[in-house]
């Protein structure tokens, strides 16, 4: 039985094969000679540019060496991008820039300096605002932030300002040094962004009192010294100014560190972008911050520089932390007396 | 003085990489650099068409425009090349090109992206032509020599044209004429802003 089956499948077989053989030449005399036996044109349905950039802004396709970049054949992007870096970013680095270095001149020269006023019993006496920890995350960072904001800079403003000074071979080899200094001193900066989070994000909760703050013209704007905890309203805009950019210009950083590693093409053209507008507004929001904890203010930059500053300065600006520290440390010996209105009786 | 051009007739080109493998051993370019590759598009697909592409030598060159030290120079034959020596290596000129013609060794190690490296047209660098210095640096120098690009000499189914550009778009345009069909100059809206007409 099983024989049977076997010749009458190998007879299905044969016959199938017969079949398609006498039917082959029939369909090869139809085709003329020099012409695809498939009868297909093979140009008609060829690839070509003006069809692919129909389709998508860039035409990609496949190549045999390792380095997958390269199958991006034609990619015109490029000129967006390089309409943003020559044609927009100079005038909005430079606007930023000296922008806000007019304004702050300007507002020297209106407001001048803003002094220790009303002398109280306790000017002269110091009351530590940030102690030594604090004062080496500040500095790290800051010293940082100078040196790549400068090398930020020069990739923007080098060849146009510096380079016609210098020449081209000095302009070169400081460049490369600015790009490695740029590129390693990224991470200290990053470790001290964490550190400023870590140490003093719990007095900068924005709170109904900022609002009051704002209200009554603190600050710069205002003269009279609105209730403030350690960081008034404008502090807490500084710190939150500096972990929400230097957190942006840490991850597109990186990623421009390890190109490719994430992101494709387009995508570093993007966060290159992101990176050179926020280090520019960054620049300049820092350049405010400068301004007002050095020249800004009197007594403004001690807190930073020896970390203590005068209890009647902290008084007037930051009157609800004196209390808190008074508080805590009451028998202190760097903390005064506690604080006495004019009109207020002393209870004993 | 001629303005040198690449173009490549994909209809011609059969994707054998010599090209790609004759630039590498001509300028001992380094491990992992490829001035040159080809790119297979619509690969398997009717229609497949291979295209060779290196530097295209643009005419207002985005990679010059966008550099932050302008280590990039047109020499009187409209061959775009650059200097090592001023290059810092940030990787600007590869996110504008829009031929994916720069190319860096040690890619990816953060602050030691290497000198840029691209096609020089096989015209050298900014250093004396002919010279050791030059030759370690950018590769031969084949124009100084009175010879053109070797991708392009050595292209088996001469595909792939260099020369001045109106004598190679000419060329092109008797092929075109005389087989009927052509899918076009590859690139050359991009780089020059002009194409082949036919």
């Amino acid at each position: 039985m099983a024989r049977v089956s076997g010749l009458v499948r190998t007879g299905i077989v044969a016959l199938s094969l017969w079949a398609a053989g006498a039917l082959a030449p029939s369909s090869a005399q139809m085709t003329k000679d020099g012409l695809n036996p498939t009868g297909a044109n093979p140009t008609a349905n060829s690839v070509n540019e003006e069809f692919l950039f129909k389709q998508e802004p860039k035409i990609g396709g496949r190549v045999s060496i390792p380095d997958q970049k390269s199958a991006n054949l034609i990619q015109p992007q490029g000129r967006e991008y390089r309409a943003f870096r020559e044609d927009y970013l100079p005038w909005i680095g430079g606007i930023a820039v000296l922008g806000i270095l007019g304004l702050l001149a300007t507002f020297f020269l209106l407001r001048g300096r803003i002094p220790l006023d009303d002398p109280g019993p306790d000017t002269g006496k110091k009351i530590l605002r940030f102690n030594s920890f604090e004062r080496f995350a500040h500095w790290m960072t800051a010293t940082c932030f100078i040196i790549l904001s400068l090398s930020g800079l020069n990739y923007i403003f080098g060849k146009r300002l510096l380079m016609p000074l210098i020449g081209p071979e000095a302009f070169g080899a400081l460049a490369q040094w600015a790009k490695y200094a740029h590129l390693y001193l990224a991470w200290p900066f990053m470790l001290g962004i964490a550190i400023m989070l870590v140490v003093w994000v719990r007095d900068n909760i924005p709170e109904k009192l900022d609002w009051e703050w704002i209200k009554a013209g603190g600050g710069l704007v205002g003269r009279g010294h609105p209730h403030a905890r350690r960081f008034n309203a404008g502090q807490k805009v500084v710190f939150w100014m500096v972990v929400g950019f230097g957190a942006a210009m840490s991850v597109t950083g990186l990623v421009m560190m390890f190109p490719f590693s994430v992101t494709d093409i387009n995508g570093m053209q993007v966060t290159q972008v992101i990176h050179s507008l926020i280090g520019v507004v960054f620049i300049a929001g820092i350049l405010a911050h400068i301004y007002i904890g050095s020249i800004g203010m009197e007594g403004a930059y001690d807190a930073m520089g020896s970390g203590k500053v005068d209890l009647g300065w902290a008084k007037s600006h930051h009157d609800l932390w004196v209390e808190e520290q008074q508080a805590k440390t009451a028998s202190g010996p760097q903390v005064g007396k506690r604080p006495v209105s004019p009109h207020q009786v002393p209870a004993e | 003085m001629a303005r040198m051009k690449f173009l490549c007739d994909a209809d011609r080109c059969i994707e054998c990489n010599a090209c790609v493998t004759a630039c590498k051993n001509e300028h001992e370019v380094p491990w992992g650099i490829n001035r040159r590759r080809v790119v297979t598009l619509n690969d398997g697909k009717p229609g497949e068409r291979s295209v060779s592409m290196a530097c295209m030598h643009c005419t207002d060159a985005p990679c010059a425009a966008v550099c932050p030290v302008n280590c990039f120079y047109t020499t009187a034959d409209a061959v775009v090349l650059h200097s090592k020596d001023i290059c810092i290596g940030c990787g600007y000129c590869f996110y504008a090109c829009p031929f994916g013609a720069p190319q860096y060794p040690k890619v990816g190690n953060f602050g030691s992206r290497g000198k840029m490296d691209k096609c020089t047209y096989c015209a050298g660098g900014p250093e004396a032509d002919l010279s050791t210095v030059e030759y370690e640096k950018y590769g031969s120098n084949r124009l100084a020599e009175g010879k053109l690009p070797l991708c392009a000499e050595m292209c088996s189914t001469k595909a792939l044209l260099a020369g001045d550009g109106e004598m190679i778009a000419q060329i092109y345009k008797e092929r075109v004429v005389k087989r009927g069909y052509g899918s076009g100059a590859w690139g050359w809206k991009t780089a020059y802003r002009e194409t082949v007409a036919i």
